[in-house]
């Protein structure tokens, strides 16, 4: 093969590749390019031949199902929810593994133990026994009930134990000799080397507190303690009288996916660099 | 590997640990062993007398043919997620790798769906799927000979709630493939080549046995991801419906407990779950460090 040919031979498997490529992540945006049309469309849009056509509802969609849902005291409520768990969980994991890595202790390995074997306890496995804790403490339908429970992370702690691990002795020594103590280290010298370690598990952890489901299911009872995944739910048209007003729902979907989405896509250098390169 | 250089301090390593230990033992390891218990005792009807039965639980529910159905769905949900989701993105992150120009672009065109909540994105696909409405099952009903009836069919209600989990984890399963691609020499394949390696066969024998540790770890995840985080995406779409097609064990176990308030049978249920959650835990830790140290 000449290598004229071989060029244009490379350049046409080129043009292929990214011609799967553009057809895969259409085919992958599908979903969200439809249910956004749906949310711009009228009932009767909605009824008729499905159609990817924008409506004029746009508007009156999004305000309907914004009062319909409550949606203002939703989104407060997944935001503060994530936001808090999400700090109580970095928190914690830091300290646990600043515990872990820097110290030498009686009980450590029952200690680390005692924090991975949550790894192997998700949420719906134990939930029934759950709910009576949290109802013995009255946390049933607070705040607290819906953060505390879920603030300890195994994930996290092995996260900065990882990253702590790499941390050379000669930085310890050197901190040592200068009379730094423990607390002084960790503030001074570990937290000014992890706010990229944070910033890629805040996205990890803050999806994760954004699309809890059965935990906010459970423990709230009332409509102004809902969170915005568990709120979806209530507006979507059983059969019989309802009208399929899938539009509304389509609206508060888009409503509710927005922010994670916003999240992950702004903060991704860090989440693909840091949480998939040391997870491996 | 023990570090050299640590911190002497008595009492100040307990006091760290210890908010993290405390939820632990309150959220964590007290519920499991109340679960543990449980699985022990039938409670009469009104939940006001508990009589120890000791295993009775356990031989019922692998009796029962509701749990061997539920278990077999779980094998086909949890396979159908596992295998084809990998495969799928598999196939995307070495296209993917070719794709010099556009690489970022492309893996954020495929990596949003991840911050979407699993019932939220039930939802959506719910909604394309649906059987009066939806634009699928409209414009294939004529070119696919299938019943796209979700409500009333439990293959279609299946396929909905396996392409839901699909999608919602691709963009993640495509980042780790990619990551561990990119870690794989060049050279290596360059090599090849100039021995006269064809692109399939260097795949074959370079590429995918370098990236065996990604594949096993992302199977592994998605195993767990199939199991027990998919919770959301049942009670959103099919409530483990019609006629529990849907109905994996995470489900039942939920149902049972919380529906029907039938404790002990749940409890044996979470149980069950939580030795797979252990197996699956231990097999992982094992793979990512031969020996743990601290």
């Amino acid at each position: 093969m000449s290598r004229k040919a071989a060029v244009a031979k490379k350049s046409w498997k080129t043009l292929l590749n990214h011609l799967v490529l553009i057809l895969i992540v259409l085919l992958v945006a599908f979903p969200l390019i439809y249910a956004f049309a749906i949310s711009t469309q009228s009932l009767q849009e909605v009824v008729g031949r499905p159609t990817l056509k924008l409506g004029s509802s746009l508007v009156k969609n999004y305000r309907e199902a914004w009062v319909r849902s409550n949606m203002g005291r939703l989104l407060f409520n997944s935001i503060f929810v994530a936001f808090t768990t999400t700090v109580g969980k970095i928190i914690m994991a830091i300290l646990s593994a600043f515990a872990i890595v820097f110290f030498n202790f009686r009980g450590k390995a029952i200690a680390f133990w005692t924090i991975f074997v949550t790894l192997m306890l998700p949420v719906p496995v134990r939930i029934v026994s759950t709910y009576q804790v949290i109802s013995d403490l009255g946390w049933l339908n607070t705040y607290v009930g819906l953060t505390v429970p879920l603030m300890a992370s195994a994930t996290g702690t092995f996260f900065f134990r990882q990253f702590y691990r790499t941390i050379p002795d000669e930085l310890v020594e050197a901190a040592q000799i200068d009379g730094a103590g423990p607390l002084r280290f960790l503030w001074s010298v570990l937290m000014p080397n992890s706010w990229a370690n944070i910033a890629a598990l805040f996205v990890v952890l803050f999806i994760f507190g954004w699309n809890q489901y059965l935990w906010p299911l459970m423990i709230t009872h009332t409509v102004d303690m809902r969170v915005v995944v568990v709120g979806l739910r209530s507006l979507i048209p059983g059969g019989g009288e309802m009208l399929p007003e899938w539009n509304i729902v389509m609206a508060a979907a888009m409503i509710a996916l927005i922010l994670p989405v916003i999240v992950i896509l702004s903060l991704q250098k860090y989440f693909v660099e840091l949480y998939i390169e040391t997870e491996k | 590997m023990e570090r050299q250089v640590v911190f002497r301090n008595k009492w100040l390593p307990y006091l760290l640990l210890m908010p993290q230990i405390a939820i632990t033992i309150v959220f964590f390891f007290w519920p499991a062993l109340t679960s543990l218990r449980l699985a022990l005792y039938r409670t009469t009807p009104f939940g006001d007398r508990m009589f120890f039965v000791g295993l009775q639980n356990f031989q019922r529910l692998f009796a029962s043919p509701q749990y061997r159905q539920s278990v077999m769905t779980t094998l086909v949900f949890t396979a159908s997620v596992t295998l084809v989701g990998v495969f799928i993105s598999l196939v995307i992150a070495l296209l993917l790798n070719q794709a010099i120009k556009g690489r970022t672009i492309y893996r954020t065109a495929i990596l949003w769906p991840y911050g979407v909540a699993l019932p939220v994105a039930g939802v959506l696909w719910m909604f394309l799927m649906h059987p009066t409405f939806g634009i699928v099952p409209y414009y294939l009903d004529g070119i696919i000979n299938f019943n796209f009836d979700w409500i009333l069919n439990g293959q279609a209600a299946m396929l909905l709630v396996i392409l839901t989990a699909i999608w919602t984890n691709l963009g993640y399963n495509v980042a780790f493939f990619l990551a561990g691609l990119q870690a794989i020499p060049q050279s290596l394949l360059e090599a090849a080549y100039v021995d006269g390696a064809t692109r399939v066969r260097s795949i074959i024998h370079i590429t995918l046995p370098l990236l065996s540790p990604t594949i096993f770890f992302l199977l592994v995840m998605n195993v767990v991801y199939s199991l027990f985080d998919t919770f959301g995406l049942i009670d959103a779409v099919t409530k483990g419906g019609p006629a529990g097609a849907t109905e994996i064990m995470i489900y039942k176990a939920y149902r049972d407990g919380i529906i029907s308030l039938n404790l002990g049978s749940s409890a044996a249920q979470s149980v069950v779950l939580m030795v797979l959650a252990i197996l699956l835990t231990v097999f992982q830790f094992r793979f990512i460090e031969r020996k743990v140290s601290y």
